[in-house]
């Protein structure tokens, strides 16, 4: 238990950094209505561009920026593939991703991991995150320098802005194409470019978790974004099966994929403390996903059984 | 304000689905009429709708809308011009989105979306008021999402978005359809009043003869992708639907036709 407990800061770091990620794989999955597949490799491809920037002795803002700037470059990518080339959004995720995998190899100079040198000096106050920094004043580190508090304000930052965009007319004009693209056309709205816009969007959200996600472990591991949209789309459905219904504003619905996040990474450290083999947390993600998006087909399926056999019962 | 020129329209084409749906249609219709058109399944009457709207590129010909050449516009740069509702009340509203919301949406129909609030508070009052004509207390419910509304509702709703902003052609696509038969004389009550006030330029498919001939000053008829029938002025305000019917069997040149037409 209280190796639990010493892994929880750890395990709510690592969900808020997430849960950046599960904000992008929220504006197409549940905005735009389109299970992108992108993600898996865009959040490398963030990682790789700023580990390369940054070791390289770029500023850290500049190196972060150009990670957002590369993941909404694969998903204007997708976006065309999709809309101009008129390819399944699915499969235009997944070639795009595909693609990456050579395009992330390349960046980070043809090695599966690239490291940045934390023991140099100065070199980890200059981070943003890091593993280092979650074990706070017992390691000599100052609150304000915590990854939960980092992230947690950056995330607060990150919804009050997309809070604001989608009350614009153009954001309105993007909800309005998940929505219903006939009445959105109708509308004079170009769906097309909603389309891309939000995979340019969402994608640029992910490379930026990849950009935190490197600095918080010091690394950027070609794997590290397989499985990404599972772990994505857990912290969407999580946060919306437990909080949706009272959580209805649509930066609170944001905000309840983060926490989804960080819920899916808690339970995660508690099953590894458990003592499963962490080989097995693939396995374990993608049945909680399953099980988590089954629950409200199944729900409205014997809701709906059920009322119509009372509705017979009744006549 | 509509002008079509010998529109053709091929679906399918080289298959043994092929359908030609339209052949050759040509209207002009003028500033402020209010065109109702029938016929039967398949005569082409949504085709038309359709490729006016731009939902679907035509094979040949050419459609001009007040002046412009729309022809090899897609659907969304058409908008401008053009207000719609669809036989389908789920297709004309975004159900997840607030009714004044998919009021602020219509109303900047045509206008290029930026950074500008996406509704603002005068329009939230301007909406409200216009909601009252309506009279089915959605005035009260702003903020309800339109998933949760009727199809009557939903139909009067769609039918307000598209006449927000004055279109300079309103397309109704058998806009009562769906709906039950008090509802949809309420609807069609509703588009008159709305058409009449703002001297509407309309194009109205209906399958129900009689308001073919009760509404509007023209009537066309579909037959085989052609326009079969074009009656107005004194002559449709003086057509029964006897009489309709018995055009109709000189132009297809069958009695079958009217089974057809009545059951479709």
């Amino acid at each position: 238990m209280s190796g639990f407990l010493n892994a929880l800061p750890g395990a709510v770091s690592q969900g808020l950094i997430w849960g950046i990620m599960a904000i992008g794989v929220y504006i197409t999955y549940k905005i735009l209505d389109i299970a992108d597949l992108t993600v898996d490799g865009s959040l490398c491809t963030g990682g790789a561009v700023f580990v390369m920037l940054f070791t390289n002795g770029i500023n850290l803002w500049a190196a972060m920026l150009a990670a957002l700037l590369a993941g909404m470059l694969a998903g204007l990518v997708t976006g065309l593939l999709h809309t101009v080339c008129g390819i399944p959004a699915i499969l235009s995720g997944i070639l795009t991703q595909l693609a990456l995998y050579s395009i992330n190899m390349a960046i980070m100079g043809m090695k599966a991991t690239v490291a940045i040198n934390i023991n140099q000096e100065g070199v980890l106050d200059k981070l943003l995150v890091s593993l280092r920094f979650v074990q706070g004043s017992k390691g000599g580190f100052p609150f304000y320098r915590h990854p939960i508090f980092v992230v947690g304000i950056f995330t607060a930052g990150l919804i009050a802005v997309l809070y604001w965009f989608f009350g614009r007319e153009l954001g309105a004009a993007l909800r309005a194409t998940g929505s219903n693209p006939n009445m959105a056309r109708a509308q004079g709205i170009n769906t097309d470019f909603c389309k891309v816009l939000g995979l340019m969007l969402s994608n640029g959200l992910v490379a930026l978790c990849g950009a935190l996600l490197c600095q918080y472990s010091s690394a950027n591991e070609i794997k590290v974004g397989q499985g990404a949209i599972v772990i994505g789309l857990a912290a969407v459905i999580i946060g919306e099966v437990l909080l949706g219904k009272v959580f209805r504003n649509f930066a609170l619905k944001l905000l309840s994929v983060s926490i989804g996040a960080i819920l899916y990474y808690v339970v995660l450290q508690a099953v590894l403390q458990m003592g499963l083999d962490a080989n097995y947390l693939k396995l374990l993600s993608a049945i909680v996903v399953a099980v988590f998006l089954t629950i409200p087909n199944w729900k409205g399926k014997y809701f709906g059984k059920s009322s119509r056999k009372e509705a017979a019962e009744n006549a | 304000m509509l002008e079509i020129k010998n529109i053709w329209k091929t679906f399918n084409a080289n298959t043994v689905n092929e359908k030609v749906a339209l052949k050759g249609v040509s209207l002009t219709l003028n500033d402020g009429e209010f065109v109702t058109v029938i016929g039967g399944n398949g005569a082409g009457k949504s085709t038309l709708m359709n490729a006016v709207a731009g939902v679907y590129p035509v094979d040949r010909g050419s459609i001009t809308i007040n002046g412009a050449d729309v022809t090899d516009l897609p659907e969304h740069k058409r908008a401008p011009y053009i207000g719609r509702v669809f036989q389908d009340p789920m297709m004309g509203t975004a159900a997840s989105m607030q009714i004044e919301e998919n009021l602020a949406l219509a109303a900047r129909r045509g206008q290029t979306r930026g950074l500008k609030a996406g509704i603002t508070k005068m329009e939230r009052e301007e909406y409200r008021e216009l909601l009252k004509i309506l009279d089915l207390g959605l005035e009260e419910r702003m903020t309800s999402k339109v998933g949760l509304l009727s199809g009557g509702q939903r139909q009067a709703l769609t039918l307000l978005m598209a006449t927000l902003r004055k279109p300079k052609l309103l397309l109704l696509d058998e806009h009562t359809a769906a709906l039950d038969p008090k509802t949809a004389a309420k609807v069609l009550d509703t588009t008159e009043r709305i058409v009449q006030k703002d001297k509407l330029t309309t194009l109205m498919i209906t399958h129900n003869m009689k308001d073919a001939i009760v509404h509007g000053d023209r009537l066309i008829m579909m037959y085989d992708g052609r326009v079969a029938i074009d009656v107005s002025g004194q002559e449709k305000k003086k057509l029964t639907v006897e009489t309709l019917l018995e055009m109709f069997n000189k132009v297809s040149g069958s009695d079958e036709a009217d089974d057809k037409l009545l059951l479709s």
